[in-house]
């Protein structure tokens, strides 16, 4: 066995349940002390809305608030005009597909997604598809359930606008090969936007590198704070695209029947936002990057590989990704319904999901009516892959019995 | 193995989930159709009532274990009851599940085998959609496709 990351210490949660076993991270990640602190920091120090006050707390506030979008531009090698603070992914690509997509796309437009997508990044199209008469296209998936450069192209037509597509499944843990699919819609005038929900908490992502139009990403997912999220769009798309809520704060000039919007990434952000979450996300981006992407990939791909090799000597499950990439093992149990299993994982104090993973279009390609979910990440162990094992054991000899 | 999921998983349940009984459609009855969505749990139940009393409930769709067998149970349990009667032994059944016994156990018969839900309360949901339907279809007379 590998020497691995020793990080359960940092979460309180895992602190707090010494016998749980966290395997819902997909779902959202543990939160560090280090993000918590920083939620009560907010609140016992200096706990005051932000942009309006011009008094000494108000100017602390909003300073420590614009400072995430500092930190968040570094971290995705954007300029800070171009991040626009959301409630999460799934605002930031309604954002996306609302504002832009609806002004963009025009009737007969083909828009391409893939059966991958969490609901987020499909239905807001659908809405598009439907109102401008545009037709909403199916990247088809290879035999594993992936997305090939030559799929898409496949699909690619001079009717081609936008490509809705995600970075990473989170239901087969499969990386897309975005930079060749973005370099070729480019070349074909196709708008990407990306959904980067599950990617960012298992590899670094730069915006410029990747070429990628909009991305959006929930902090939750990686270990910051719920509730709170990052739209990346490139300037001059950010400068087209209408905010889809107005009122206080997202506006510069208001006159009786007419008014003027600030200018991005400000048009975007209306009512008084989520202040202790966006303050306290930094401390997540600095506790992942303190442990570094690298090593959290060594010690995922370790703890997986580890768990894959005992999964495959258990007879009576199925294992729909085998090649899984970022530590989402989808499986069910041939003899049983997941929601049955779930409940003796439950009984064990192993937390994982079962459904369909709000991706109902990847569970019907999968032909089952929903699967079990473990994903891997830093604070867990061997030990925990070795209780996770054990109770599926026990769950296939149980229901293979009765 | 933790015993309670035995007590979950109980041989009446079993019984239900191997030969579930009244399972199948008949066209012309009155008809509900739910989900629990997050989960997948799909059930329609029908049911046929004459003068008040209810002839003959019907049931089909895909779920869990928990919801399956519930579904069986509670057409077997509702069957040759009248409305009334039928009413109070739902609420019964939602009493029960929420882990307090009722004043009148027998009401239930193999209804009573969910007491253990109260232990394992995400599976709520999946042990009351059938009998959600049924309410429903005793309160609405016209009985309607909803989802929930
Ligand atoms: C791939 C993917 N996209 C989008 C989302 C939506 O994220 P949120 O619920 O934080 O908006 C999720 C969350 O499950 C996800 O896994």
């Amino acid at each position: 066995m590998q020497s691995l990351l020793n990080v359960k210490k940092d979460f309180p949660v895992l602190e707090n349940n010494q016998d749980l076993v966290y395997l819902d991270t997909g779902a959202t990640a543990l939160k560090p002390k280090v993000v918590i602190d920083k939620i009560n920091e907010y609140y016992n120090e200096y706990g005051v809305n932000v942009n309006r006050g011009v008094y000494t707390l108000s100017y602390k506030a909003t300073t420590e608030y614009e400072e995430t979008r500092t930190m968040c531009a570094k971290f995705l090698n954007a300029l800070e005009k171009e991040i626009v603070f959301t409630k999460g992914a799934s605002n930031g690509l309604n954002m996306v597909a609302l504002g832009f997509g609806m002004d963009y796309i025009e009737e007969g437009d083909e828009i391409i997604s893939s059966e991958l997508e969490h609901h987020s990044n499909i239905l807001p199209w659908m809405e598009v598809a439907k109102k401008k008469k545009a037709t909403l296209k199916y990247i088809p998936l290879d035999s594993t359930g992936r997305i090939s450069v030559d799929a898409f192209k496949k699909v690619l037509t001079k009717k081609t606008k936008v490509l809705a597509i995600t970075y990473v499944s989170n239901v087969m843990g499969y990386i897309s090969p975005l930079e060749e699919i973005i370099k070729i819609a480019h070349e074909n005038n196709v708008i990407v936007v990306v959904d980067a929900a599950q990617a960012v908490a298992h590899m670094k992502i730069d915006v410029k590198a990747l070429d990628c139009d909009f991305l959006c990403f929930s902090a939750h997912k990686m270990m910051g704070p719920t509730g709170f999220g990052i739209l990346y769009g490139k300037y001059k798309y950010l400068k087209k695209m209408s905010p889809v809520e107005y009122g206080g704060d997202m506006i510069d000039i208001v006159e009786k029947d007419s008014c003027i919007a600030k200018d991005a990434p400000y048009k975007f952000e209306t009512g008084t936002p989520p202040v202790a979450e966006a303050i306290a996300f930094k401390e997540a981006i600095k506790y992942i990057e303190a442990i570094g992407y690298d090593k959290i990939k060594e010690h995922v791909d370790e703890l997986t590989r580890y768990a894959l090799t005992k999964l495959s000597k258990i007879p009576g499950i199925k294992i729909y990704n085998p090649t899984t990439e970022v530590g989402i093992i989808t499986f069910n149990v041939i003899k049983a319904h997941p929601h049955d299993v779930a409940t003796i994982f439950d009984e064990h104090h192993i937390a994982l999901r079962a459904g369909h993973h709000c991706a109902q279009l990847i569970t019907k390609w999968l032909e089952c009516v929903g699967t079990l979910r473990a994903c891997i990440y830093i604070y867990n162990d061997y030990s925990d892959i070795d209780k996770f094992v054990e109770a599926l054991e026990e769950a296939v000899k149980y229901f293979e019995e009765w | 193995m933790p015993n309670n999921i035995a007590d979950l998983y109980n041989q009446v349940i079993n019984e239900h989930r191997k030969y579930p009984r009244n399972k199948g459609l008949i066209e012309g009855y009155k008809t509900l159709h739910l989900k629990n969505p997050s989960c997948g749990d799909d059930v329609t139940v029908q049911m046929k009532i004459e003068n008040g009393v209810i002839v003959d409930v019907r049931h089909d769709g895909s779920g869990c274990v928990i919801c399956c067998s519930s579904a069986s149970v509670m057409s077997e349990v509702l069957k040759g009851k009248t409305v009334e009667e039928a009413s109070q032994i739902i609420d019964d059944f939602y009493e029960l599940i929420k882990g307090n016994m009722p004043k009148d156990e027998d009401r239930l018969e193999d209804a009573i085998v969910y007491l253990n839900i109260h232990n394992f309360p995400p599976r709520a949901k999946c042990a009351t959609l059938a009998w959600r339907a049924a309410g429903a279809l005793l309160v609405d007379d016209e009985g309607e496709d909803a989802d929930e």
